[in-house]
C-alpha cells in the first residue's frame, strides 16, 4: 500500500480584490501517493497554479487559504511558521516552474544553484554540495556537467535550463513535487525528451509529484492519476485510464475533442469546440459551474451544485448525468462531409530560393568587411501555394519559419530570392508594394495584444483595410464591419469594445476579422492560436475552416504544433536551420517514408490518448546556431539516422516519392520505408479503428 | 571587451576634441578680447595692438585654435589672466578639493540611499515605503541653495557644530579639511540619496517579483541569504551605474553647493574664471569636467558590464 505524502482537503482559496474576496479555488481535494506522478489539467483561470501556490503555502499577499487542511506526510503544513515553511520548502517540496529562461537566476552560476541547496537542507559541506550540484546534473543526463555548473543562465538552451530546475528540485530527494507547466516553454522535441527524463526519475525516486498542464496529451504520457480543474474545482478525477477511456464528465469531453487529432484532418472533421468561456470568479453561476458551457445540461443543473461522486473504484465525476455518458461511445469530434476531391486551385504564389541573411551586430570591425558574420536565417527556401488550400510550415523555434514568412510579406527584405503573388513579380520591401498586393495579402501575428491598438476600438482595427485598401465609403464599412464580426462569430456590440474589454481568443477573431476585411488572397497566420487555450484553439480552428471554404482564401500557416498543422494544411513543408526537408501533402508527410526531421518531430507530438505507445524517437541537443551551420546535411549532428560520412560532407538530394511528395535526405526512400516500417500514424489508425 | 574599450575610448578622445571647439568658440564669443581684459578699461589704443601682437590674437582663429589645442595636450594649459600664476597647478588642486568633498559625500548618500531604498522596496507600498519616497522626493527636488541655507542656519550658527563657512586653504589636506566638508557633504548627499534611493527601490521591487527569486524563496533559503544573493545582486546593478555617473556630476557639477559654502572645489573656480573672464582658468577647467564626465560614463559601463554575466561571459 503505497504511502499519502500529500492529503490536502476541502481548500478554498480566496482573493481580495476590489470586486470583493472571490472564491478562485473552491472546496478541492487533493490526495498524492509516494510514486505516483497526479496530473491537474485545466485551461487558464481554472486556478491550477493558484491550488499549487496554496499546497506550498505561497499564495500572493492579498490572497489566503479560507478553509481546508494541508497535510505532508504527518505534518500539519497549515500548523507550520513561515520560518518552517522555509525547512519544508526545498526539502521536503520542491518546485519547477514554467519559464526555466526567469526561473533560474541570471547572475549566479548554475552549479552554485544546485548546491546552495544541498548546502542549506542536506546541510552538505561547501565541497560535498559542489559534487553533488555534478552528481545531479549527471541525472538530468547533461553533457559536460562540470562545464555547464560554472556557466551562467544566458549561456544554456531552454531545454538545459529545464533540466538544470529538475536538478535542483531532485537534489534534495523530496516527498513531494509540484511541476507548474514544465515544459510548456519548450519546443515539441526537447518537451519529448524532458518528458522521458522525468518519467525515468520517477521510476528512480518515490517522489508523490504533482503535475500541472493545460495539454492533455503530456498528462497521458507521463501520468498516473489525473485530476480536471474547472473554474476552481475538480470536474473529474481518476487513473489515466479511467479519465481518458470513459471521460465521465462533460468538460473532460469537451477538452478532448478540442484536441486536433494526428490521423484525420479538416476535412474528416470540424473541432468540437467548447462553446463560450470559462466564468469569472465573480461570475460563478449558480448550480453546476460548467452548465452555462454544457451540451447535458438540464434544469436541475442549474439549481443545485452537483457534488463530486465515485462512480467506480478511484473514479470521480462531479456530473450528475453521467450515467448518459458512459452510453455515448467514443465518437467526440463531428465527422464532416468529405466534399468531392477537388483539382488542385491555381498556383497564386511562388517564393522561389527565398534567402534572408541578418549581419550580426559587433562581429564586423571597421576596416575588415570581409570577416563579416551572417545569421543565415532564411538560406534557400522554395514555396508554391494554391488557391483556397493552406500551405503549414513546421519546424523547432528558431528554424526560420517566421522570418520566411515575414520576407513573404515584406516586412523583412529579403536577401535573395523572388516571390510571385498570382503571376505578379513582388518588390522585397512591404513599403515599395502597392496597394493592390498588399490587399491581396493578409497576416495574422501571433500576439493579438501586440497587434491591436490598445486605443482603438476593435471595429476601428477591422474598418482600417476597408477605408485604406478598398476605398469603401463610411457607410459602405460600417456595413462590412458588421459582416465581418457576424463572420469571425462575434456580437455586433462588440464593435465598439476596446482590446482590453476583449478576452486573448475574441482579440485574435478581431484580428482575423481585419485580415479578410482587405479580401486577401493570401493570409500569413504566424502561430495564430499558441498562445491560447485549448477549447478556444479548437473554435479559431473551426473559424480559419470555415472562413477558408467559403472565401476561398490561402492560408500559410506557421506553428510549432504539429496536430494543429495536421489539422489545418492541405500541403506541409518542414523547415529546419532555414531550409526545406521535406514538403508534400499532408497526408503524405504523415505516413513514411519521412524525413528523420520530421519522423522525430512527430514522434514527439504529445497525443491524448494512453493507448498510443509512440516511438520514441528522439533528438539530441538542441538546434545549432544559424551562424555556424553543419556542413553536409544541416541535421546530420542531430539525426539520429545518419548513416555516416556522407551525411557530414555531401548536401543531400531532393527525391521524389510519388506526385506531390518530396524529402530531402542522403537515405534512398526504400530503406527510409524499411526503417519507419508502418509509421506512427498507421499505430494510430489501429488502435482507433472506430474513424476512418 | 578590448575593441569594445578602444571604441569607447576614441569616442571620448572625439568627444573631448568637439568640447574643445565649443569651448574655444564660446570662449572667443565673450565680450572684449584678451588684451583688453588684461589691460584693463583705460588701454591705449597702441598698447591693445601691441599686445594683441604679441599674444597671437590677430592670427586666424583656427591657428588660434591649434596653438591652443596643442599647447594643452602638452600640459601647458597657460597662465591666469588675473592672478598670472600657471593654470594647471590652480585646476588640479581645485580638483583634489572636489575629490575629497565628492568622496566624503559618496561615502554618505550610496550606502544610506541603498539602504533606504531596499528598505521601501521591501514594505512597498506601506507607510515606510510611503515615507522614504515621499522624502527623497522632496529631497531630489529642493535647491542645494535652499537645503544648504537651511543646514547652515541649523547645524552651523543656531547650534554651533559646524563652520558655517567652507572656504578653506586651497591646499589643505583632507584631516584639515573635514570638519568644513561635512555640511557641504550633506548638501550635496541630499540630492544624491533621492536619487539612489528611488533607483534602488524600484531596481528592487523588479528583482523581487521576478520567477527566480520566488523560486529562490521556494527553494528554502534563509531569508538574508535570498535577499542578499538573489536580490541585490541582481537589482544594484542599474544604481551601481547611477553611483559611477554621479561622480562627473560631484567633481564638476556642484557650482551651487560650493557657492554656497565657499568651498574651493572645481565649480567655484569656473565661477570665478567667468565673473573675470579669465579665459585660460574658463577653458582648462571647463575641458576637465568634459573629460571627468565622459570617464565616469565609461567606468559606469565597465563597471555594469563587469557585474553582469550576461555581458562578461558572452555566449
Amino acid at each position: 500500500m503505497p504511502n499519502k505524502v500529500l492529503d490536502a482537503r476541502n481548500i478554498t482559496v480566496t482573493y481580495k480584490t476590489e470586486k470583493g474576496p472571490l472564491d478562485t479555488v473552491r472546496n478541492v481535494t487533493l490526495q498524492i501517493c509516494s510514486g505516483e506522478v497526479y496530473g491537474l489539467v485545466g485551461e487558464s483561470g481554472s486556478g491550477k497554479s493558484t491550488l499549487a501556490r496554496a499546497i506550498v503555502r505561497y499564495l500572493p499577499e492579498n490572497g489566503f487559504l479560507k478553509s481546508g487542511e494541508i497535510y505532508l506526510g504527518d505534518t500539519n503544513l497549515l500548523s507550520l511558521s513561515r520560518a518552517e515553511m522555509r525547512q519544508v520548502w526545498g526539502g521536503r517540496i520542491t518546485m519547477v516552474h514554467q519559464d526555466p529562461n526567469a526561473a533560474i537566476n541570471p547572475s549566479i552560476m548554475i552549479g552554485e544553484q544546485i548546491a546552495e541547496v544541498a548546502r542549506t537542507h542536506l546541510k552538505l559541506s561547501k565541497q560535498e554540495a559542489r559534487d553533488k550540484a555534478l552528481e545531479m546534473l549527471n541525472k538530468v543526463r547533461m553533457a559536460d556537467p562540470e562545464e555547464v555548473a560554472k556557466r551562467y543562465a544566458h549561456q544554456l538552451s531552454g531545454g538545459m535550463l529545464q533540466r538544470v530546475l529538475i536538478a535542483i528540485a531532485m537534489a534534495t530527494n523530496p516527498e513531494l513535487l509540484i511541476m507548474d507547466e514544465p515544459t510548456t516553454a519548450l519546443d515539441v522535441t526537447t518537451e519529448a525528451v524532458i518528458l522521458d527524463m522525468i518519467g525515468d526519475l520517477m521510476c528512480e525516486y518515490n517522489t508523490a509529484v504533482l503535475y500541472i498542464t493545460h495539454n492533455l496529451g503530456v498528462v497521458a504520457r507521463v501520468c498516473n492519476r489525473v485530476g480536471v480543474l474547472y473554474a476552481g474545482e475538480i470536474m473529474e478525477e481518476g487513473s489515466i485510464s479511467q479519465v481518458f477511456k470513459n471521460k465521465l464528465h462533460p468538460y473532460t469531453r469537451g477538452l478532448l475533442g478540442c484536441v486536433p487529432r494526428v490521423d484525420v484532418n479538416k476535412k474528416d472533421i470540424s473541432l468540437k469546440a467548447i462553446p463560450g468561456y470559462i466564468p469569472q470568479p465573480d461570475q460563478l453561476p449558480s448550480g453546476c459551474v460548467f452548465a452555462p458551457r454544457c451540451e447535458l445540461v438540464e434544469p436541475a443543473c442549474r439549481e443545485t451544485q452537483p457534488l463530486l461522486n465515485e462512480i467506480e473504484s478511484g473514479h470521480l465525476s462531479a456530473c450528475r448525468r453521467y450515467e448518459i455518458l458512459k452510453n455515448y461511445g467514443e465518437v467526440i469530434a463531428d465527422t464532416r462531409q468529405v466534399q468531392d476531391e477537388q483539382e488542385y486551385g491555381d498556383l497564386i504564389l511562388e517564393a522561389r530560393n527565398i534567402k534572408k541573411y541578418f549581419p550580426v551586430s559587433g562581429g564586423r570591425s571597421l576596416f575588415n568587411k570581409s570577416r563579416r558574420v551572417e545569421v543565415k536565417a532564411v538560406d534557400d527556401i522554395s514555396v508554391r501555394m494554391r488557391r483556397s488550400s493552406t500551405m503549414g510550415i513546421v519546424g523547432e523555434s528558431g528554424c526560420g519559419k517566421t522570418t520566411f514568412a515575414r520576407c513573404i510579406m515584406g516586412l523583412e527584405e529579403a536577401t535573395a530570392g523572388e516571390i510571385e503573388l498570382e503571376g505578379e513579380l513582388l518588390p522585397y520591401a512591404v513599403a515599395k508594394r502597392s496597394w493592390e498586393i498588399l490587399r491581396k495579402m493578409q497576416m495574422v501575428f501571433q500576439n493579438p495584444d501586440a497587434s491591436l491598438n490598445p486605443q482603438h476600438p476593435a471595429g476601428e482595427a477591422v474598418a482600417r483595410p476597408l477605408v485604406l485598401l478598398r476605398n469603401l465609403n463610411k457607410k459602405a464599412v460600417r456595413e462590412r464591419v458588421k459582416e465581418l464580426f457576424e463572420a469571425v462569430n462575434l456580437p455586433e456590440d462588440f464593435i465598439d469594445r476596446l482590446p482590453h474589454e476583449l478576452s486573448g481568443g475574441e482579440k485574435q477573431r478581431v484580428a482575423i476579422a481585419r485580415a479578410f476585411a482587405a479580401d486577401p488572397v493570401l493570409m500569413v497566420c504566424d502561430e495564430p492560436i499558441s498562445s491560447l487555450d485549448v477549447s478556444v484553439q479548437a473554435s479559431l480552428m473551426n473559424l480559419l475552416v470555415d472562413l477558408q471554404e467559403s472565401k476561398g482564401t490561402s492560408y500559410l500557416f506557421i506553428s510549432h504544433d504539429l496536430s494543429a498543422v495536421r489539422h489545418l494544411s492541405d500541403w506541409i513543408a518542414v523547415v529546419y536551420l532555414g531550409r526545406l526537408w521535406e514538403i508534400g501533402s499532408a497526408e503524405d508527410v504523415f505516413i513514411p517514408p519521412y524525413h528523420p526531421y520530421t519522423e522525430a518531430l512527430l514522434s514527439a507530438i504529445p497525443i491524448p490518448d494512453p493507448d498510443i505507445k509512440q516511438e520514441s524517437i528522439r533528438l539530441k541537443g538542441s538546434v545549432p546556431s544559424a551562424m555556424r551551420i553543419p556542413s553536409g546535411c544541416r541535421f546530420h549532428t542531430r539525426c539520429p539516422r545518419k548513416i555516416g560520412e556522407i551525411c557530414e560532407k555531401k548536401e543531400p538530394p531532393w527525391q521524389d516519392i510519388g506526385k506531390y511528395h518530396q524529402i530531402c535526405c542522403h537515405i534512398p526512400q526504400e530503406e527510409l520505408i524499411n526503417l519507419q516500417g508502418d509509421g506512427l500514424i498507421k499505430k494510430v489508425q489501429n488502435t482507433r479503428g472506430d474513424i476512418v | 571587451m578590448t575593441s569594445y574599450l578602444i571604441r569607447r575610448i576614441s569616442f571620448i578622445i572625439l568627444t573631448l576634441f568637439l568640447a574643445s571647439i565649443i569651448i574655444f568658440s564660446v570662449t572667443q564669443l565673450l565680450p572684449g578680447d584678451v588684451a583688453g581684459i588684461i589691460l584693463g578699461q583705460f588701454a591705449t589704443e597702441q598698447a591693445l595692438i601691441n599686445l594683441r601682437e604679441e599674444l597671437g590674437l590677430n592670427r586666424p582663429l583656427h591657428v588660434q585654435y591649434l596653438d591652443w589645442a596643442g599647447s594643452f595636450i602638452r600640459g601647458d594649459w597657460g597662465n591666469s589672466l588675473t592672478s598670472r600664476l600657471p593654470v594647471r597647478p590652480m585646476v588640479m588642486q581645485r580638483l583634489g578639493n572636489s575629490a575629497m568633498l565628492a568622496g566624503l559625500a559618496l561615502l554618505i548618500y550610496v550606502p544610506l540611499g541603498i539602504f533606504v531604498g531596499v528598505i521601501a522596496a521591501l514594505k512597498r507600498d506601506k507607510w515606510p515605503d510611503q515615507l522614504i519616497s515621499g522624502i527623497s522626493m522632496a529631497f531630489v527636488g529642493l535647491p542645494e541653495f535652499v537645503s544648504g541655507l537651511l543646514l547652515i542656519t541649523f547645524l552651523a550658527i543656531g547650534t554651533g557644530w559646524f563652520p558655517a563657512n567652507s572656504s578653506i586653504d586651497v591646499d589643505s589636506t583632507f584631516s584639515e579639511a573635514l570638519p568644513y566638508l561635512i555640511l557641504p557633504a550633506i548638501t550635496v548627499s541630499l540630492t544624491g540619496l533621492g536619487y539612489i534611493a528611488r533607483m534602488t527601490r524600484s531596481g528592487t521591487i523588479d528583482v523581487l517579483r521576478t520567477d527566480y527569486v520566488r523560486a529562490a524563496d521556494l527553494k528554502g533559503l534563509p531569508a538574508r541569504q535570498v535577499l542578499i544573493k538573489h536580490v541585490l545582486r541582481n537589482s544594484l546593478l542599474p544604481t551601481v551605474t547611477v553611483v559611477a555617473m554621479g561622480i562627473g556630476w560631484l567633481l564638476g557639477g556642484l557650482i551651487v553647493t560650493e557657492a554656497v559654502y565657499g568651498y574651493p572645489g572645481l565649480g567655484r573656480l569656473i565661477v570665478y574664471g567667468i565673473q573675470r573672464q579669465d579665459l585660460p582658468i574658463i577653458q582648462a577647467s571647463s575641458m576637465i569636467v568634459v573629460g571627468i564626465f565622459s570617464l565616469s560614463n565609461l567606468s559606469a559601463d565597465i563597471l555594469y558590464g563587469f557585474l553582469n554575466p550576461r555581458i562578461r561571459v558572452g555566449e
